[in-house]
């Protein structure tokens, strides 16, 4: 059974946490118990009807004030697929929840409320999924039954999407009507909505094809850990690099160079969790042998002689600054890159983008928490990356402040967020 | 085709990579065992991610005392058979050194192991403590981190954590700060029967149907033993049963089951419609957000 993970963003009352309740609800995946707990907290807040948004709603803070703080996590599985969904609210540190519960998504569900079609935020949400590359976008038009099922409305706010998103980076992107309160288009196909021809919500989201994402070309292992068991006779001479595989197709006999040292040799053995095996796809965790005894550790990167990613110490990036403390020009941070963290600096700050009318503001000398913008850095050594573009695990790094050791920026290699324009 | 993993293979490289980040990024890991199926899991992945070389870090077991026997036994078998270094961080020395208090008339020390745990924390220094915690278990734990930030006093503060970006885990933490690690976090009660299936887990007997003496109460079945004996108006009876969960004796309930088998457990979790810790949790109801108070002090 595969894997989907998405993540849902939308306003404040698009009504996400009633979708969600409703997938998790229509396809069984709620504990009666669960359930009891909310019917009786619907019933002592005086909601008029079982508020499914309870059961996502997790802290104490947002029960009270009917709103989602921060990033959570859902899961439930139909025969055909098992489903992670990262909940991100879209009102509050709106981009860095985003950013933070989409980084690991295969599609992004923008919700919108039929009532009001395509607004700044719905714009904001589309945007972000665009410069994180996430291959799959559906639009849930929501809250259908307030607008009579009426199939001009939903045409209307699609059209209006569609035209925004020929100007972004999203492979796919599908509308479809729907109402979570009263579960039209979400489980089931819509009685009411005879002319909407598409799969309802949970349909799509089993169907969706998702195996062509993945990067099976370039072969890059980040090296995560060198195993060497010295105090174990028998496995005395055993030395292998363990390291999730980032990318390509991994097969014993290939022939690998090892950066940064450019000392080649060949795949040995591979071993799974299972024992040996003869090839490995990416994001499967693994132990590399290689027949020469060569020198290695943990941030060096195995590829192709004839396949390297690009290895330098200046780098340009899109950058989502996600902390309270503005980015600070003069300062020096922290990069963790694959399985490297060295020192940075920033060489120039080219514009801040806004997220809302995806202007370019080139006056800028600093970025502020949710704010997005170009950035060169400085390495203190060199790392081995590729484009997030073609690839996302060596084209992404965090920013870390040594002061505070808060994560305060993502960013992304050479990014853009728009098609040539 | 035929390039894809399954479901189980993709959270397994998840957190072999997590545990993998952590045992190089930190100076002095351990991993928390209770002897439950979670820790059972967590452990078999961590000896996975370090395979072939021996698994080094400690393994602590924080002991409420009020364990079940099959429980204990189980521990020190697995401990014995992978040459594992156990450590125990006891309640009951909390107790006699009386920095922990037992609650007149509550048996239950579930709460009380939260002190024990940050103590034995403070005598090792340890600055990551791997656990088997899932975020499917509970709607705190649904907002918590893979790697969860604890400051000074071990608290957990969830409107302040650290954004998880991609795989990129920080590790950077301050003196005398440490990290709760959940490699299990995307994991479901039934991934993780299913795991322990396709990994062949081995797991201590009171997961599997057997028969006990049990009381109803508070419609759920209580097993019969020392601390927890018959209450006057109660009629025991015996009946087949297994646990869900394993924890403090006095707190956690048996179900009734004929499944004896993983595949027939497997099968169980696919129709049960009671969560796991609404079935055998008799602390957690008491209050919406009786677990998120509870991580805020320091608990698992």
């Amino acid at each position: 059974m595969e894997l989907l993970r998405f993540a849902t963003a939308g306003s404040v009352d698009d009504g996400k946490s009633t979708l969600i309740g409703r997938l998790l609800y229509d396809s069984k995946s709620i504990f009666e118990d669960q359930l009891q707990a909310v019917e009786k907290t619907s019933l002592d807040r005086g909601d008029e009807y079982v508020n499914l948004a309870l059961l996502t709603d997790g802290l104490r803070a947002e029960r009270e004030q009917g709103i989602t703080i921060d990033v959570a996590y859902r899961y439930f599985s139909t025969p055909k697929r098992s489903f992670i969904i990262a909940d991100t609210p879209g009102h509050i540190q709106h981009t860095r929840n985003m950013v933070t519960g989409a980084s690991t998504a295969d599609l992004v569900l923008v919700l919108v409320d039929a009532r009001n079609g395509i607004i700044e935020q719905t714009r904001r949400h589309a945007l972000i999924a665009s410069i994180l590359r996430i291959p799959h976008l559906v639009l849930c038009v929501n809250k259908m039954d307030l607008m009579d099922y009426s199939k001009d409305v939903f045409e209307s706010i699609k059209e209006e999407f569609q035209e925004y998103a020929t100007r972004l980076d999203i492979k796919d992107v599908t509308a479809i009507p729907v109402s979570a309160l009263t579960g039209d288009n979400v489980v089931s196909r819509s009685l009411n909505m005879p002319w909407y021809d598409g799969y309802p919500l949970l349909r799509f989201l089993e169907e969706v094809y998702i195996g062509s994402d993945r990067n099976l070309v370039d072969l890059r292992f980040p090296v995560q850990m060198v195993i060497r068991p010295i105090s174990d006779s028998h496995q005395r001479d055993f030395r292998g690099y363990g390291g999730q595989l980032a990318s390509g197709i991994l097969e014993k006999g290939t022939e690998v160079l090892a950066l940064p040292s450019g000392f080649k040799s060949k795949i040995a053995r591979i071993e799974g969790p299972d024992g040996e095996i003869e090839q490995a796809v990416p994001y499967q965790s693994v132990v590399v042998c290689l027949e020469d005894d060569i020198d290695i550790s943990r941030g060096d990167m195995l590829c192709r002689p004839n396949n390297k990613p690009i290895i330098g110490q200046d780098i340009t990036s899109m950058l989502c600054w996600m902390s309270d403390v503005p980015l600070d020009t003069r300062r020096k941070y922290l990069i963790k890159h694959t399985t490297k963290t060295l020192k940075a600096m920033v060489t120039k700050l080219h514009y801040r983008l806004n997220v809302n009318t995806s202007h370019r503001d080139l006056n800028v000398t600093s970025l502020e928490l949710n704010e997005i913008g170009r950035a060169d850095f400085r390495l203190s050594s060199p790392i081995f990356f590729d484009d997030y573009k073609k690839n996302k695990e060596t084209g992404s790094f965090i920013v870390i402040d040594e002061a505070t050791n808060a994560t305060v920026a993502a960013g992304l290699i050479s990014g853009e967020a728009f098609l040539d324009a | 085709m035929g390039n894809e993993i399954s479901n189980l293979e993709a959270l397994e490289a998840e957190a072999i990579h997590l545990i993998r980040e952590v045992l190089t990024e930190l100076e002095r890991p351990a991993l928390l065992f209770s002897g439950g199926k979670d820790s059972a899991v967590l452990l078999h992945l961590a000896m996975l991610a370090v395979k072939p070389k021996k698994l080094w870090i400690p393994i602590v077991h924080i002991d409420t005392g009020h364990n079940f026997e099959e429980v204990i036994s189980y521990r020190d078998k697995i401990i014995s058979q992978f040459d594992l270094n156990l450590i125990i961080g006891s309640v009951q020395d909390s107790i006699d050194r009386k920095t922990a208090v037992e609650e007149p008339g509550n048996l239950s020390r579930n709460k009380l192991q939260t002190v024990t745990l940050l103590e034995t924390i403070e005598d090792y220094k340890f600055d990551a403590l791997f656990g088997g915690a899932r975020r499917d278990e509970e709607k705190a734990r649904a907002k918590e981190r893979f790697l969860s930030h604890r400051d000074a006093f071990g608290q957990w503060n969830p409107r302040g954590q650290k954004p998880e970006i991609w795989h990129l885990y920080n590790t950077k933490h301050h003196t005398d700060e440490h990290f709760r690690v959940f490699p299990l976090s995307n994991w479901t009660e039934l991934d993780v029967w299913k795991y322990i299936k396709l990994r062949n887990i081995e797991l201590p007997t009171i997961y599997y149907s057997h028969q006990r003496e049990v009381v109803r109460r508070n419609s759920m079945l209580v097993a019969v033993t020392d601390l927890t004996p018959k209450l006057e108006d109660e009629e025991s009876f015996v009946a087949t049963v297994r646990y869900r969960t394993v924890g403090d004796k006095t707190c956690t309930a048996a179900v009734e089951s004929l499944s004896s088998n993983v595949d027939e457990i497997i099968e169980e979790t696919q129709t049960s419609r009671i969560s796991e810790r609404g079935a055998t949790r008799v602390d957690d109801k008491f209050s919406e957000a009786a677990m998120e108070d509870r991580k805020k002090e320091g608990y698992f």
